[in-house]
């Protein structure tokens, strides 16, 4: 056995109020610690992570001359820093700190006090055992890159790279559309206040192409990463467009002389409501103002046999370009922000909404491009047959709340119904019936607004639509789109209400976009239940990953409104401002290194690291881990046949202590 | 340090050990989420911190049954998400070898398992451990100190090599001298 000179040990078990001290015998642990060998001084305290706890350890080392701490209390994720930094406080190294968890992997899921005060104490014991022969070690720092990358260039995107390109870092702006805005440029008006969602967003959109700090790329997307905190290399796609962004002028000429003589294309921004060209701009406020030529319309990039009018529009500006092709670009930056946003769940998987069935039956969505000044009737709300709806129905949580589709409720949709309820009104004179489940108005202004709301004269009916039929087997004879019958239990009267439409708007979830898995991938972080992307802590981290340097913003971590997403771009941005401005980060020392000595060329380790941090020193005759490159996670140490590799922190030996400690029968 | 005293195997009491080793980044974390969520499942695991599953030597496994585990539990995060790119697929592969060894030394496929667990998995957790806990239960006691220490009286003087310690030992002590 190693020895590191006299070992003395400080055991404190933490209280936690009644967390912990509810189900376990701390007294008894407390007493048991003090019995092992190595233990000088064994305590228990109410909350060992507040200001008092701590400074029980910074005085214990004084005075005792403990030389190693082990802290039973939670889980080292939470709480291994605060105990770490107050060994160093007191004078000690960090790295001389166990934590023991008894409370997440202990008293909180365990009701047997009895045995849970038994296992508490072997787990203690395991720690002890371990602490003992733990080494002093030395963080290792890593240079920040201060230029940043952030993914999607909807409000999250937009906000966060503003925030940082106006605190002077370079920021570089990749949005996978051919504009930035995302989904908040389709919404007419935002809840609760009602003003105009582009009214608020395009001149945040403008400012971004303008701002000389910020590299913006739309119709681009993140073909790879590779690196790690500090030092990220990205490499990024840049989708031909066919129109040079560099020469156009945005004039939209070549729009107009486009041989297509009328649009015919659905128009995605508008939810396919309205057509478009081959040649085309997303809508008129875009950022780049820059025309895109959809190459599976365009006669000259399909087949070649097109007059090229539009070249002939742009003149001697020249910008359309047939020969574009896709373009890889590496970047380096130290921190990402990941902004992806969310999709809207598709209806038509829940068949007896009849989506896609029935003419008259529209997502919200769709909606908020109908009631849009700007939208496909010129924010008229009128049906296909060109009449204005006179009665029509709201169905909330649709795929939301729901085992067989999304558990989760989406948190936007309850305001954002009510805010439609309010604008068909107002725009039609109609009836207005909302279909809710519950009504869920928290936040600022948002009560109210519920409230507003309901004196308008719209109807609310508290109860989940069953079904949506037509109300007629025979479509009218005058070319009408027929009315559809809404059935759904009105709990609060207990009786089934059928009640018949024009028109049905679905009120959809937000779900994670189709492709969050390989974003996630790509940067190396965890989703939650789901499929939304995971924060390291939901309270207390909720906007960094567990990849350090990666963080997120907006509705690709979860649903939320754009004040929330706002809100969370701005702690995003700001958590990687103080990585850049502090300019180094300070690794976990626990990497892996060769013991010369024992090591016998066998090179079996080599293929076993996934960074390439180990090579083979034919000189020697020795494997050569560069340590620089190594990430701690410990592979080659158990691959290696003559334990010649070793890690810091996680040694085979202290690895062993830990599971006599756990065995050995107190 | 005497604190080691073998399980008698039948005492009445006897209630099935695992010790787990887990991954920092999943399956720990999935762990510290059923804390947090309050989910109450069965008390017999003694958790091993590890960062990554791949570090996760066979030695570990063969020790904890050395001495006196009834099971051993791997976690790691799913295929294709471990925060290291790949070291769950060694552990995948060391996973397999050892269970036939496991098996030639009559160690019952039960007691040695392998579940990818996301951070966000914490009802895995549960439903694993319990799971686990309730085949053990059925199984009975491993007690390979106690068998060992039967067929080292059976060896008799010739027992001097500690035959049943085997490879998990040997091991074991060759890196504890280092």
């Amino acid at each position: 056995m190693k020895q590191n000179g006299d070992v003395r040990i400080g055991f404190y078990i933490c209280h936690c109020g009644t967390n912990i001290a509810g189900v376990i015998d701390v007294d008894r642990v407390r007493d048991y610690a003090a019995s092992l060998p190595g233990v000088a001084v064994a305590r228990d305290y109410k909350y060992m992570c507040s200001d008092p706890g701590q400074d029980l350890l910074r005085q214990d080392i004084a005075e005792h001359g403990l030389n190693r701490i082990v802290v039973a209390s939670c889980s080292p994720l939470l709480h291994e820093k605060t105990f770490r930094g107050a060994a160093e406080d007191g004078g000690l190294n960090p790295y001389f700190v166990q934590m023991v968890n008894i409370r997440e992997h202990g008293s909180w899921v365990h009701e047997d006090g009895e045995y849970m005060t038994g296992k508490a104490m072997d787990m203690s014991r395991a720690a002890i055992l371990r602490v003992q022969v733990h080494e002093a070690l030395e963080r290792k720092r890593v240079p920040i890159n201060p230029a940043v990358l952030v993914v999607g260039g909807g409000i999250a995107g937009i906000h966060a790279a503003l925030t940082m390109a106006d605190a002077g870092k370079h920021v570089y702006l990749v949005e996978r559309e051919a504009t930035i805005g995302g989904h908040m440029a389709q919404f007419d008006k935002t809840f609760p206040t009602l003003d105009c969602a582009a009214c608020i967003l395009t001149p945040k959109m403008t400012a971004v192409k303008a701002h000389p700090n910020i590299t913006l790329w739309t119709y681009s997307e993140i073909d790879k990463t590779e690196g790690f905190i500090g030092n990220y290399t990205v490499t990024v796609k840049r989708k031909p467009r066919y129109v040079r962004e560099d020469l156009c002028v945005g004039c939209m000429e070549c729009i107009e002389a486009c041989v297509y003589k009328s649009a015919k294309i659905p128009d995605a921004f508008n939810m396919g409501l309205s057509k478009r060209k081959p040649v085309y701009i997303p809508f008129p406020q875009a950022v780049p103002p820059v025309p895109v030529l959809d190459p599976e319309n365009c006669l000259h990039l399909k087949n070649g046999t097109c007059k090229d009018f539009c070249v002939e529009a742009c003149g001697d500006r020249d910008a359309i370009d047939f020969t574009q092709e896709a373009e890889y670009i590496d970047i380096d930056v130290g921190t990402i922000v990941l902004a992806t946003g969310f999709d809207t769940f598709d209806p038509a998987r829940i068949p007896y909404y009849g989506y896609g069935k029935y003419p008259n039956v529209y997502t919200s969505l769709e909606l908020e491009r109908l009631v849009n000044a700007s939208g496909p009737t010129g924010g008229d709300v009128r049906l296909p047959d060109g009449r204005i709806p006179e009665r029509v129905a709201i169905v909330h949580c649709v795929g939301s709340r729901d085992e067989h589709y999304q558990r989760w409720c989406s948190r936007v949709c309850c305001m954002y119904s009510l805010k439609l309820a309010h604008l068909v009104k107002e725009k039609t004179g109609g009836e207005v019936y909302n279909f809710y489940i519950d009504m869920r108005a928290p936040g600022k202004s948002m009560e109210e607004f519920y409230n507003r709301v309901s004196t308008e004269g719209v109807h609310l009916v508290r109860g989940r639509v069953a079904d949506i039929a037509p109300e007629s087997l025979e479509p009218p004879s005058n070319g009408r789109i027929g009315r559809v019958v809404v059935q759904a239990e009105d709990t609060l009267i207990g009786r089934i209400r059928k009640i018949p439409v024009d028109m049905v708007i679905l009120s959809v979830g937000m779900q994670p976009q189709e492709d969050a898995e390989n974003i996630r991938r790509m940067f190396n972080i965890s989703c939650s239940t789901g499929g939304f992307f995971l924060e390291r802590h939901p309270k207390l981290a909720p906007v960094s990953t567990f990849t350090d340097g990666v963080f997120l913003a907006g509705t690709c971590q979860g649903p939320k409104d754009i004040p929330d997403t706002v809100a969370q771009a701005g702690a995003a941005a700001s958590e990687a401002l103080a990585l850049i401005d502090r300019g180094y980060y300070e690794l976990e020392p626990n990497t892996a290194y060769v013991l010369e000595e024992q090591c016998s060329g066998c090179k079996s380790c080599i293929q076993q690291c996934p960074y390439t941090a180990i090579s083979f020193d034919a000189e020697k005759s020795k494997a050569s881990i560069n340590e620089a490159l190594c990430k701690g996670c410990g592979t080659c140490v158990a691959s290696c046949p003559s334990a010649s590799i070793r890690q810091h922190l996680f040694e085979d030996e202290e690895i062993f202590r830990e599971i006599h400690g756990l065995l050995a029968y107190a | 340090m005497n604190m080691q005293q073998p399980n008698s195997g039948e005492d009445a009491a006897w209630r099935p050990r695992i010790v787990a080793f887990f991954c920092n980044w999943c399956t720990y974390t999935a762990a510290d989420l059923a804390g947090v969520s309050r989910m109450k499942y069965a008390p017999n695991t003694r958790i091993v911190r590890v960062m990554c599953s791949g570090r996760i030597d066979p030695q570990f496994v063969l020790d904890a049954f050395r001495h006196g585990a009834d099971g051993v539990l791997i976690g790691g995060c799913h295929p294709g998400d471990c925060h290291y790119s790949e070291g769950n697929y060694k552990a995948l592969r060391r996973y397999h070898l050892l269970r036939r060894l496991l098996a030639d030394m009559g160690v019952a496929e039960q007691r040695f398992r392998l579940e990818w667990i996301s951070a966000s998995e914490g009802d895995k957790v549960k439903s694993v451990i319990d799971q686990m806990v309730a085949q053990l239960q059925e199984l009975g006691p491993l007690d390979l100190p106690g068998r060992r220490a039967d067929w080292d009286a059976e060896l008799g003087e010739n027992g001097e090599d500690d035959l049943t310690a085997g490879i998990a030992a040997e091991a074991a002590e060759e890196v504890s001298h280092v």
